[in-house]
């Protein structure tokens, strides 16, 4: 019973930390914003940043949690992003405040990607492994394409959608009216997006991923999800739907990173369509496996550290990617060969003399 | 009809492409059970090195297609060593961001070398086609893909069926602790795999930029990805699996291209992978192992 108590008041402990360590970071920014002491590069950097940390909580709810490894997780953000502008860009004159606007267009966003996660999950999750994988490459590349394929236009007579599957269509072809703007333009993308994703939204966006992720983790569902993924057949056999809890974990993720790409789109006059592809879906997914599997706050500091890193490295101008590439094989290579690991440990053993707590779930 | 034939033909040429890719992709899949996203630049390097010997140096292309093969040969033995010998206990996630890491590597260091315009590649082949054949769009890089395709298939299968190495091979697909207690040497087997996959990968690299000129550091990824979807499409780790997928994902992609539309051909190319993966989850030729308790 105390051993219970005690581990309860651990976890709670570390979500606290995690908690306390985003408001700090939070209010760093802010004091250093105030002062101008963020470089140019960085400050345009700061809403994508957030969002690619909303995007590696709700990645690693699947691959860490679930432990089901997704490789098309940008196509939900492209559906959240895109559905997102339409609803911001068609409420101008509806919703006139910024603020408000942003809230509705996060909300449509998340919640037309957990659409699309329910009905994609329905196929996907019946595999597993390195099938999964490769389904939802499969699926993250199909929402690419269509919404390559995606005219849509808004006037005061409504939403206009054209479909342009042999290429020949343009944004002329929605017939609007005069007031009408024409918002997703085939293979152009979106342009023209009011940008009203600010910082303190970004903010307030991860706190509220941290609080469902978190909250989620230690609910009663969140230790039947890793269940089922720790033993399928043991969790089967005690009575636990395993898809039922995968789908859960599927559609939550599905619906933060609907969020996530509302913000995004948001935040940026123009978005091109292909901005969401496999690349995306795998920076996404090296935040997480190095931020580690089912840690959040370590997806956290993984999704900043490596957002900002390419803009450190510009000292190194051509080879910055280069001088990526070999950071993230090193990276790799140290936290996970035994050989390397066990010489850490041994050196950490001989600095810290009294025995730590080892979690890896924070 | 004509027509009909014509796509055919361009299917056929892609789908032998993406043939030698994914027997390459599953040699290496079935030995090292890993997701190899490298490989795709692998591809690309291949073929910047045959553009390198025929245009700069003005050697003929056999000698191209060698020192490509014999390039790549190396650097998937370096690779190998290097990124991914270090993490063989480690859990299959890390070795994927490792497999990213090198793929990022390998397309940065071919734009410093080599600039980040498209260059264009010069055909290694250059015989004339019957006109007979010529009205089907049949080309002549068409019909050398396609004999390659298939020696390098029937090869493949010669090799790991009835030589030791191949036998070593498809030992430590199955269990790589008991092939080891059996006296193989698993460290070497697995260095020889991707030394084949990636020599298999000059090859398709040469063969794909003689049919799409089009040679930047980012050629390979596509093909790569696509060449994976055919492998486990036909079931990854069997041989005339891959060659079966590859073939028909060509011709899917061109079909889809000709008759519905070219910008969701890559849609309905996932589309039936999807639908296959549902009714086979194996693949068309694995074989299903289910899970025990």
């Amino acid at each position: 019973m105390s051993m219970m108590k005690c581990m309860q008041n651990t976890r709670a402990r570390r979500d606290l930390i995690t908690y306390a360590l985003v408001i700090a970071a939070f209010a760093v920014v802010c004091l250093l914003q105030a002062n101008r002491m963020i470089p140019r590069m960085i400050a345009g950097q700061l809403v994508p940043i957030c969002s690619y940390v909303v995007m590696a909580l709700s990645l690693n709810l699947v691959v860490g949690v679930a432990g089901d490894l997704s490789l098309g997780h940008a196509g939900f953000m492209s559906v959240g992003a895109y559905t997102g502008i339409v609803a911001a860009m068609s409420l101008t004159e509806v919703v006139p405040d910024d603020g408000l606007r942003l809230v509705i267009a996060v909300i449509v966003g998340a919640a037309s990607a957990a659409l699309a996660g329910f009905v994609i999950g329905i196929p996907v999750l019946r595999l597993s492994g390195d099938y999964l994988a490769i389904v939802t490459l499969a699926f993250g590349e199909i929402i690419k394409e269509i919404v390559t394929c995606l005219i849509v236009g808004v006037d005061e007579r409504g939403l206009h959608v054209l479909f342009n599957l042999t290429g020949s269509l343009s944004a002329g072809d929605l017939n609007l009216s005069e007031g009408g703007v024409a918002i997703i333009k085939g293979a152009q993308g979106a342009s023209g997006v009011e940008v009203i994703s600010t910082f303190v939204a970004g903010f307030l966006l991860v706190m509220v991923a941290l609080v469902v992720v978190l909250n989620l983790v230690r609910s009663r569902t969140g230790r039947a999800i890793m269940a089922v993924r720790d033993n399928r057949i043991a969790a089967e056999s005690v009575g636990i739907s395993t898809t039922k809890y995968r789908m859960i974990a599927f559609v939550v993720s599905a619906a933060l990173a609907g969020a996530a790409g509302a913000l995004f789109g948001n935040g940026f006059s123009q978005l091109s369509a292909t901005k969401f592809d496999f690349n995306t879906s795998i920076l996404i997914l090296v935040f997480v496996v190095l931020g580690g599997l089912g840690n959040m706050r370590g997806s956290i500091v993984a999704a900043v550290a490596l957002t900002i890193l390419p803009e450190a490295l510009r000292q190194f101008s051509d080879y910055r990617m280069l001088v990526y590439a070999v950071v993230l094989i090193l990276v790799m290579i140290v936290s996970n060969n035994d050989t390397v690991k066990g010489a850490v440990g041994r050196l950490k053993a001989r600095f810290v003399s009294h025995g730590k707590e080892v979690g890896t779930d924070a | 009809m004509t027509v009909f034939l014509q796509y055919l033909a361009n299917g056929l040429t892609m789908g032998s492409v993406y043939a030698i890719i994914a027997l390459g992709y599953t040699m290496v899949y079935g030995i090292a059970k890993m997701l190899n996203f490298a490989h795709g630049d692998v591809i690309m390097i291949g073929a910047y090195v045959s553009f390198v010997v025929t245009s700069y140096l003005g050697l003929p292309a056999i000698v191209s297609v060698l020192a490509a093969a014999a390039v790549c040969t190396a650097l998937g033995i370096l690779i190998e060593g290097l990124a991914y010998k270090p993490l063989r206990q480690a859990g299959p996630l890390a070795v994927l961001i490792t497999a990213i890491g090198v793929s990022y590597f390998l397309q940065n260091a071919a734009q410093l070398i080599w600039g980040a315009t498209p260059k264009n590649f010069t055909s290694i082949v250059s015989f004339q086609v019957p006109e007979a054949l010529r009205a089907y769009n049949v080309s002549a890089v068409g019909i050398v893909t396609v004999a390659a395709c298939l020696i390098i298939m029937a090869g493949l299968m010669w090799f790991t069926g009835k030589t030791k190495m191949g036998k070593a091979m498809r030992a430590c697909s199955e269990d790589k602790a008991a092939a080891q207690l059996m006296g193989i040497n698993v460290n070497r087997t697995i260095s020889m795999t991707f030394a084949i996959g990636s020599a298999l990968a000059a090859i398709a690299g040469v063969l794909l930029c003689s049919y799409s000129p089009v040679l930047q550091p980012t050629t390979g990824s596509m093909p790569g990805i696509k060449a994976f979807t055919a492998a486990v499409f036909g079931g990854i780790g069997s041989i005339p699996g891959a060659f079966v997928g590859g073939i028909l994902l060509g011709i899917i992609e061109a079909m889809a291209q000709a008759y519905i539309s070219t910008s969701l051909a890559n849609s309905i190319v996932f589309g039936v992978l999807i639908v296959v993966l549902l009714v086979k989850p194996a693949g068309l030729f694995g074989k299903y192992v289910p899970e025990k308790v």
